[in-house]
């Protein structure tokens, strides 16, 4: 089993990342679940998402504690989260921003991508908001090898509740420009 | 390898719901909206207003009146539907008896939420366990699957004339009702060749009138009333077993019965739960037996009826047994526990517990369920408040 947490602020896209996660695994006929954890709903709070992928049918319900991987959509969260909380020692760590000194991280495979820019070339959000929620799964089938660029851009196509064309282009360029560590 | 993805798609409990909804073809639905049961509603007056379902929708200012409407619009003969959750439940409780005791069919589908105060949206059962006396029949889903499927089988249970009794169906807040997993969609015509059409005998009807509830004097009828609910109920067990049957075999469903046995055959200690809590309590029974410890679960997905012959058959040779609620009762033990002890009084000496976890939407973990075995081995007796920081 895999299993993925992501870390964002309230419409920034978390749940909507982890759900299109879970099914570009399902187009690959993986078994999956994703779900939010909401604490007290509002633009700008902290939001987890969670997502799980395996080839057998998942049981587990609870949260997730020690993820494979950790999918960060917005930097600033990571003065005021310990968002690599029980990050398995080999674990990936997607951030949305440009490469920089992560020294306390550094033990884990790393990509950045400029999400942020990304998501604004593309029309998706706007400066105060941009929604960077498919360029980061772009960046995060770079990193990783748990699902191909084209099932996430075939979710996206399909999970998009507007602008597809730009979401699957933010998707396309993330995985482009993403920078390993 | 099974092709997951062939005849499955992926949806939230909430979006399982109004899709089962849909394949029941209901008439009417009128709810008000309550997180988390709101995307229920959203989705069901989405497939109103689209055309995708041919029912009226009646919008209304309270959950009490959305009960109310979808009792005369059943009573009508048109299926109907509502659905809600935690205080909404609170405030529909008269209406649920007047939906019972009216005898009328119908589903309603709670995702269950704490109760306040203190102000709490996240996950727990006491809701509708303070329900369990208004003569509705109740189901815990433990997936996204069950609760798509188990608003057919409510409609088909409920609408037997042999039982006549509303049917509740629950999705554990967000961790059914927000989560995504794949479910397969059942198919229209099997749905309509599986339910057919409602037919009521006794109906609302403006050219026949006639009234329902009036008053009955100590010596009318309103004992022997009080007491056909209670033989329905009690006799659904045997028709329950049928239905689950036949929408296995006609749908390839695998529905449990009233209980799923998980692992009993050879258990030396076993846990009792209700809900998606009981896929995290299976996961730990299949790595404590990996360890060596002979665990199991039964898993209640009724709730009411009880099947309390169907727990003593299961626990006979068991060491120990922990009745686990996400519930609480105040004054006296959980309401599970007393339904278990009552159940294997005088038939069964297995020594029985009770664990209250999870209240107010608190994480349950397989340690937490590591716990709770650990306990049952050590026969530590007593209740055990699990993942408490208080004592």
């Amino acid at each position: 089993m895999y299993e993925i947490r992501f870390h964002g602020r309230g419409g920034q896209g978390a749940v909507t990342a982890s759900k299109i996660l879970a099914m570009a695994a399902f187009l690959e006929n993986k078994w999956v679940t994703s779900f939010p954890f909401f604490g007290t709903e509002r633009r700008g709070a902290p939001v987890t998402a969670f997502t799980r992928i395996d080839d057998q049918k998942i049981e587990l319900r609870s949260q997730i504690y020690e993820p494979d991987a950790i999918i960060v959509l917005d930097r600033s969260l990571m003065k005021i989260v310990n968002v690599t909380e029980g990050l398995k020692s080999d674990g990936i760590l997607v951030v949305n921003g440009k490469s920089g000194n992560l020294a306390e991280t550094s033990r884990y495979r790393i990509g950045f991508v400029d999400a942020t820019s990304i998501a604004l070339r593309n029309g998706l959000g706007d400066p105060s908001h941009p929604i960077v929620n498919t360029a980061i799964l772009g960046a995060f089938a770079k990193v990783s090898n748990i699902v191909s660029i084209e099932s996430i851009k075939t979710a996206t196509a399909e999970m998009a509740p507007s602008r597809k064309k730009e979401n699957v282009n933010a998707v396309q360029e993330a995985y482009e420009e993403t920078e390993l560590n | 390898m099974e092709s997951i993805q062939a005849s499955r798609r992926i949806m939230t409990g909430n979006e399982a719901v109004a899709t089962g909804v849909k394949l029941s073809r209901v008439k009417v639905i009128s709810a008000y909206p309550i997180t988390p049961q709101t995307t229920i509603v959203e989705e069901l007056a989405e497939m109103v207003a689209n055309g995708e379902l041919d029912s009226k929708f009646i919008e209304v200012e309270s959950e009490h009146s959305a009960l109310a409407s979808v009792i005369a619009s059943e009573l009508s003969g048109a299926r109907s539907f509502t659905a809600s959750s935690s205080h909404g439940i609170l405030y529909m409780h008269e209406n649920l008896h007047w939906a019972s005791g009216m005898r009328a069919p119908l589903v309603m589908s709670v995702v269950n939420r704490a109760i306040g105060p203190p102000w709490n949206i996240w996950s727990e059962q006491t809701d509708t366990f303070n329900q369990r006396d208004t003569g509705w029949l109740q189901i815990y889903c433990e997936s996204n699957q069950e609760a798509m499927d188990s608003v057919l089988l409510g409609y088909k249970i409920a609408e037997n004339k042999s039982i006549l009794l509303p049917v509740m169906n629950m999705l554990d807040a967000f961790t059914l009702s927000h989560t995504s997993e794949p479910v397969e969609i059942r198919s229209e015509r099997t749905a309509y060749d599986y339910l057919g059409d409602l037919d009521l005998d006794f109906k609302l009807d403006f050219k026949n009138p006639g009234g329902y509830g009036s008053l009955l004097g100590p010596d009318g009828p309103f004992m022997e009333m009080k007491k056909d609910m209670r033989d329905s109920m009690y006799n659904s067990i045997k028709l329950i077993k049928r239905e689950i049957s036949n929408f296995n075999d006609q749908f390839e469903a695998n529905l449990p019965g009233l209980t799923e046995n998980f692992m009993m055959e050879d258990a030396d200690y076993a846990l009792i739960t209700t809900g998606a809590i009981s896929s995290t309590a299976k996961y730990t029974v299949r790595k404590l037996r990996a360890q060596g410890l002979k665990t199991g679960l039964i898993r209640l997905f009724f709730y009411r009826p009880f099947p309390g012959d169907d727990i003593l058959k299961a626990v006979r040779g068991l060491k120990g047994l922990g009745v686990v609620e996400r519930n609480v009762s105040y004054g006296q033990r959980g309401p599970t526990y007393e339904d278990v002890v009552s159940s294997l009084y005088g038939k069964a000496d297995v020594p029985v517990r009770n664990y209250v976890v999870g209240l107010g939407g608190r994480d349950i973990r397989v340690k937490d369920y590591e716990k709770m075995f650990e306990n049952l081995v050590e026969t530590d007796g007593g209740m055990e408040w699990i993942n408490v920081g208080v004592t």
